[in-house]
């Protein structure tokens, strides 16, 4: 045992020698906590997909991906002594998955030029990329996600909501907060009821805000939630019998963790998407056979497939279509981060692309531009089927309402800007 | 041997009341100041400020601040976090709503608020004590957290609801923003924690100092002797709320420079300040310093040892770090129940005596 120990110790420690000429991506990812459960499954498809990348192709054009992991615990305190950590590294893009680090790290990276890639979460008015160059929150934001989910709601009432009553049941920082601007927005437009219902960090305690639900019935139910929050919210939904095809989370509350535990009576649940779902794709075949197969899975390699892994992979496949468009860019395999920002903006992910790495009709099409750094809004709605244990597309991907999202943007990246100085252009 | 005092001699009281009696004891603090102001900020990176210097000398002045209060007088606080955030939310306030006026005074400005706020919540202790004053100090945690997230007047109506730090200079120099140089935000910091820490040692030490420690010691044998209770307690609630202002003012503008409020100063803040003090020593200004380096600088130093040195996964030192912290907390507090600054005190006592001791 000693020895085994001592073996895997001298190995560790020869493999977390720098080479550095790498391209270096750093996981800024949470298993601790109690946002672990959602985590996870995001880290380990994160570095899987690069993982792959290294065993299948040798790296992305030729150069080897190296990955650097450092546990934030969801705390904004260890994401920024992650972030200062690993910087110096050469790390190409973060990714930290919380919008409380990444309001954090927008002034420190835009200061020292690396990319952020915050992919449906963060500071939504990002996606105006003259004011922040180097944030980019593609393919859809959380103003996208309410729109889409109102749309949803119209779509199912023959296009007429009035007077109806929406709740949101939120997490009460600023990730929660986000789509309520939009709320007020579409509530004006349609006329419908908005009822807001915060749930405090971590949000283990909601008893209060579904004996509202309770008492008020609201027609329908929104919700912005992650990690331990989710299950509690289904769980509460299901206790008070709210109908579960009423009740639609934000896709960061539609993985099976979260409906899992509240058993059959979760069956009917809606959350959006920006993704497919499933591992019916022929890309799994090759984790499957070069990562999971091999050994080489992050975490503990059981994650494939389900959704918040696929969006973990989803995210990994961006970051590495980036590359690819930078390298071709400065025809360099070596890029650094700010060759990295040039490749993010420059980015275009068509059918074609997709399909030739291994994901066909896995996301919508998009273009990136120095004026949209957020793509075009595009989602779709997944609904939970308890029998088969698995969340299922229920509609098309269908665009956001651009007409209330659009200036809220604006006005809500112009303040930013007039408050640090900033001189938007592109 | 190592600690002499033979020719260390005192003619005066003045000479013999001052901060640090012994001559070698002065010389190794001025030796301290001068390195920490003279040749730390010029090696220091990003890294070394914002994950080690920069925490540690804010939760130093945070600990001050509870120091006064539970461990000079006896009032058991869990309100810290809510406390901070006050200093925070004045410091954002003050810095948006006046960016002419120099961050420096806005600092300041930002304790004076906490003062008056923590007066105020201090009120009920002067009828109740212990473990009762505890849960109402936990109810303005909670309230205060509350309060920040719920008016949006606080976070200037932003969407959502987060505050940040816009950029502010002294002399010319940025000390706050994402321009700011290690070494100008770490000299910032510092200068308040030196400021901090000789402020509350002579207040500790003084008449002030005495009357918190005879109400601490046994409140009503204070007030026979001719202690007013009322004073006596509210100026350590006002006292502690300064400096726990300016460290939450600290901690937003110049650590974080974003901050959410459930999240940057919940209870687990209150309670982080306040196994600070326990581990540091209650009572003891050096203890305040002690207890805020082992608990911020010891996580740090187990994650790279554990993750960088020896390339475990980062889950696995993340629980063992948990773990070795609290086992560590435990064994302190069994081996000895004074804190770290005791310790220290044992430690010098021996070599004062070294090598022939009684």
């Amino acid at each position: 045992m000693k020895t085994k120990l001592f073996t895997a110790v001298a190995a560790a420690m020869m493999a977390a020698a720098p080479a550095l000429a790498d391209l270096v991506i750093v996981d800024t990812s949470y298993r601790t906590g109690p946002y672990a459960a959602n985590g996870i499954p995001f880290s380990d498809g994160y570095q899987d997909y690069f993982t792959l990348l290294n065993e299948r192709d040798g790296g992305i054009g030729g150069e080897m991906v190296r990955i650097v992991e450092c546990e934030t615990g969801y705390n904004t305190e260890k994401g920024v002594e992650c972030y200062e950590a690993t910087k110096g590294e050469g790390a190409l893009v973060y990714q930290p998955l919380s919008t409380g680090i990444t309001y954090q790290l927008i002034p420190k990276a835009t200061a020292d030029g690396i990319p952020l890639h915050t992919m449906g979460y963060g500071r939504t008015s990002a996606k105006n990329g003259s004011v922040f160059n180097w944030v980019f929150n593609y393919p859809a934001n959380y103003w996208d996600g309410a729109s889409l989910a109102v749309t949803h709601i119209l779509d199912q009432n023959g296009g007429d909501i009035n007077g109806k009553t929406i709740a949101l049941v939120y997490h009460n920082s600023a990730y929660g907060k986000e789509p309520i601007r939009t709320l007020e927005g579409l509530a004006a437009k349609h006329g419908f009821n908005l009822t807001l219902l915060p749930v405090d960090h971590p949000g283990q305690e909601q008893k209060s805000q579904w004996l509202q639900i309770r008492r008020e019935k609201p027609d329908y139910v929104l919700m912005w939630g992650w990690g331990v929050m989710n299950q509690v919210a289904i769980q509460e939904a299901v206790n008070i019998r709210f109908p579960m095809e009423n009740f639609i989370g934000i896709w960061w509350s539609g993985s099976e963790n979260d409906v899992k535990a509240a058993g059959d009576k979760a069956n009917g649940y809606k959350a959006l998407t920006f993704h497919n779902l499933g591992s019916d794709y022929p890309v799994y075949a090759d984790i499957q056979k070069h990562v999971v197969d091999a050994g080489k899975a992050a975490g503990a390699g059981d994650q494939v497939g389900t959704v918040l892994y696929n969006r973990g992979m989803y995210a990994a496949m961006l970051a590495a279509e980036a590359i690819k468009t930078a390298q071709e860019m400065h025809g360099t395999a070596a890029i650094t981060s700010a060759q990295m920002r040039d490749g993010m903006e420059n980015l275009e992910i068509t059918e074609a692309k997709m399909a030739a790495i291994g994901l066909p009709n896995f996301g919508p099409e998009f273009k990136v531009s120095c004026e949209n750094h957020g793509g075009n809004g595009f989602g779709a709605v997944s609904q939970w089927n308890a029998e088969a244990g698995s969340f299922e597309l229920i509609t098309e991907y269908y665009q956001s309402d651009q007409e209330i999202i659009q200036p809220l943007v604006d006005e809500d990246s112009a303040a930013f800007a007039a408050e640090n100085g900033i001189e938007p252009g592109c | 041997m190592f600690y002499r005092e033979a020719g260390d001699f005192k003619t005066s009281y003045t000479e013999d009341n001052q901060t640090f009696p012994i001559k070698f004891d002065r010389y190794r603090y001025y030796a301290v100041l001068l390195v920490a102001f003279a040749i730390v900020p010029f090696v220091i990176n990003d890294y070394w400020v914002n994950a080690v210097f920069l925490p540690f000398l804010i939760y130093a002045i945070a600990a001050i601040g509870l120091n006064i209060l539970t461990g000079y007088c006896g009032q058991v606080s869990l309100g810290t976090g809510g406390f901070m955030a006050v200093g925070a939310y004045s410091c954002y306030k003050l810095m948006t709503g006046f960016p002419e006026i120099n961050i420096f005074f806005h600092i300041i400005l930002s304790g004076g608020i906490t003062a008056a706020v923590c007066v105020a919540f201090g009120l009920p202790s002067l009828r109740i004590k212990g473990f009762y004053l505890a849960v109402a100090t936990l109810a303005a945690q909670f309230f205060l957290v509350w309060m920040f997230n719920k008016v949006s007047w606080f976070y200037n109506y932003s969407a959502s609801g987060q505050i940040n730090a816009p950029e502010r200079t002294v002399f010319g120099v940025p000390v706050t923003g994402a321009e700011t140089q290690p070494w100008a935000a770490y000299l910032f910091c510092l200068v308040f924690v030196v400021a901090c820490a000789v402020i509350a040692r002579n207040l500790t030490r003084g008449t002030q100092g005495r009357k918190w420690m005879a109400i601490r010691d046994m409140d009503i044998a204070a007030e026979i002797i001719g202690v007013n209770p009322l004073k006596a307690k509210l100026s350590a609630f006002a006292v502690s709320g300064f400096f726990v202002g300016i460290s939450g003012a600290l901690f937003f503008a110049v650590y974080l420079g974003a901050v959410e409020v459930g999240e940057a100063f919940g209870i687990t803040k209150s309670f982080l300040v306040l196994f600070m003090i326990i581990i540091g020593g209650l009572g003891s200004i050096f203890g305040s310093f002690a207890g805020a380096a082992f608990l911020v600088l010891l996580p740090v130093l187990l994650k790279n040892i554990l993750v960088g040195t020896l390339g475990w996964p980062t889950d696995l030192a993340a629980h063992l770090e948990f773990m070795i912290v609290g086992a560590l907390i435990i064994t302190f507090l069994i081996l000895e129940p004074h804190g770290l600054a005791q310790l220290w005190r044992v430690a010098k006592e021996k070599l004062r005596l070294w090598p022939f001791p009684h």
